[in-house]
């Protein structure tokens, strides 16, 4: 599948913010925001500002941006429909906290709103997720490691850049618990993520020409002429197949960023105090990056079983 | 409304015989004509009689060589466009309600004005079956020419898709797939149509019917006593030829 920047940027994004939300949330609900509004406050509006640029990258992807508001209709029957109004629904308590944090409300509503903003981030993230598990015809997408490793990353990223804006912006000790707790989240994002490497290159049943053809099982197929002589959408949109020793270098890259690098500076903060304000600093990007390669790989690897027609091998 | 509509009563959909299709093209030039002009939309062109030209047209025909178990070698002549999936998950999967499925006879239809191009029902179609405007950035696909096929201004003849009529192998058949007497389901009996990617599920209503038996041998062609071998068989043979082939066997 092509890789449209508008999509990773849009997942990604989303995708941190919402984890970042969720992580915060739970702190509030648990009664830890009295610590310190400001903080709870600075990672809100920064999860907002993830979350609407997401948002709003999205819609690029879209041939007619103008019309995106129909896209709230059916969501009955719709995964991306579904995603675009939890997805709006969630600003409403995660705007609601931030007032309630911001004039000092009750703490029951500020908990009741956090809540919320908690249910409805990792529902947003589930629905993310469904839109690609939903599609039998990308065997890449069509499998049960997908969404756990949404929902894992988001969170390994979201409690990533809550910490560091927590170490950064108002100067908290380095926790050797919070630390753990993220060393294993991301421990988690990494693990979920090679189980679904190890199953996307299995071997495993797939649509073969004969199959695509309507001709009998067994049957050797060919291309023997192209049916047109130019590239068309479905070659463009779905035809994007990147070279295995790119991919390796690639996953080896992601799992490094986005999971390596962030417990080894992690493990450094936990033992040396001193040390901490140089891992909340490079965490977050790192996990950023791995992410993007990531998602990068998430479309360019995945086979779409149209092209069967074209180049007759399985898909 | 992109719930899928209870079965529709009526099932049109087309039948494409690939033992007799020759891979003209005139299926795809056909389709081109009529729908450039068409009720859902034109087919635009990006720099058509340029370098690169680009365009959205809705009939691919493949053409493959192919060896089936039976050892027929064949070269088959694929024309492939949108099924009209009783499981349409084009339609499902559409966040706006632009792709439906007519609850009246099961065409699969895409609302231009109301699609915001979001590339999803493409994904969602293992076919292949619809492609992006270049111009206006709204999906097309296959309309089972509506505007033919419903049309009190045409002559009866002329009520089926463009490229049924303009195949010149009749390879292409238009009907109620879900009249078991209707011209198209005999065909489909009788040459054992068949569903393409029947285990994805989508249970298209488009069937293909797959190339008879090869006539390779001399045998097969009728001509078996002239070319068949050089046995000679005693019981089938006159008195006269037996003689003379006990004559010559010494």
């Amino acid at each position: 599948m092509h890789p449209a920047v508008s999509v990773i940027v849009f997942t990604v994004l989303s995708g941190i913010g919402y984890g970042l939300v969720f992580w915060l949330s739970l702190l509030v609900a648990a009664g830890q925001a009295a610590r310190s509004p400001a903080l709870v406050l600075t990672a809100l509006a920064i999860s907002l500002v993830l979350v609407s640029a997401g948002l709003l990258a999205s819609t690029l992807h879209l041939g007619r941006p103008e019309r995106a508001w129909r896209a709230f209709s059916q969501w009955r029957s719709s995964w991306l429909s579904r995603e675009g109004v939890v997805a709006v629904a969630s600003y409403l308590p995660m705007l609601g906290l931030g007032a309630v944090t911001l004039v000092g409300g009750a703490r029951a509503w500020q908990q009741g709103l956090a809540l919320a903003s908690a249910v409805l981030a990792v529902l947003t993230v589930f629905c993310t997720a469904r839109i690609y598990t939903s599609l039998k015809p990308i065997a890449a997408w069509h499998n049960r490691w997908v969404l756990p490793g949404y929902l894992a990353m988001a969170a390994a990223a979201g409690g990533t850049w809550l910490w560091a804006i927590g170490v950064l912006g108002f100067t908290l000790p380095a926790h050797r618990g919070d630390v753990l707790i993220l060393a294993v989240l991301l421990l988690l994002a990494g693990a979920v993520k090679l189980g679904y490497w190890r199953h996307i290159d299995r071997p495993a049943p797939r649509v073969d020409a004969a199959s695509a053809l309507g001709l009998p099982p067994g049957s050797t197929v060919q291309p023997f002429e192209a049916p047109h002589t130019q590239a068309n959408f479905l070659l463009k949109e779905m035809g994007f197949a990147l070279a295995r020793k790119h991919g390796q270098r690639l996953r080896r890259l992601s799992l490094v960023l986005m999971v390596a690098l962030p417990v080894a500076v992690l493990a450094l903060a936990a033992l040396s105090p001193a040390l901490r304000t140089l891992a909340a600093a490079l965490a977050p990007p790192a996990v950023l990056a791995g992410l993007l390669v990531e998602r990068w790989l998430f479309f360019a690897q995945a086979r779409h079983t149209v092209m069967v027609y074209y180049d007759t091998q399985p898909a | 409304m992109t719930s899928l509509p209870p079965t529709p009563p009526r099932k049109l959909g087309l039948v494409i015989d690939l033992d007799i299709c020759v891979g003209c093209h005139a299926c795809a030039v056909a389709c081109k004509q009529w729908n450039d002009i068409g009720a859902h939309g034109p087919l635009n062109d990006i720099d058509a009689y340029g370098a690169q030209p680009d365009g959205a047209w809705l009939n691919r025909v493949h053409s493959y060589d192919a060896c089936t178990p039976a050892g027929d070698e064949l070269t088959v002549h694929f024309p492939r466009s949108c099924l009209h999936c009783d499981n349409a998950a084009c339609v499902t999967v559409c966040p706006t309600g632009a792709s439906f499925k007519r609850a009246e006879d099961g065409i699969v239809l895409v609302d231009a004005d109301i699609c915001i191009g979001c590339n999803l029902c493409a994904w969602a179609c293992p076919y292949g079956a619809r492609e992006i405007d270049p111009v206006e950035h709204t999906m097309r696909k296959c309309t089972l020419c509506v505007d033919r096929i419903d049309n009190p201004a045409l002559p009866e003849a002329e009520r089926q898709p463009a490229c049924v009529s303009a195949c010149p192998t009749r390879a292409r058949h238009f009907g109620d797939l879900a009249d078991p007497d209707s011209a198209v389901s005999k065909l489909v009996r009788e040459r054992d149509g068949q569903d393409l990617m029947p285990e994805l599920g989508y249970q298209p209503t488009n069937k293909y019917l797959p190339p008879r038996r090869r006539r390779n041998k001399a045998g097969d062609t009728g001509a078996g006593a002239q070319l068949d071998g050089h046995g000679f068989d005693p019981a089938a043979a006159t008195p006269l030829q037996r003689w003379a082939d006990r004559l010559l066997s010494r």
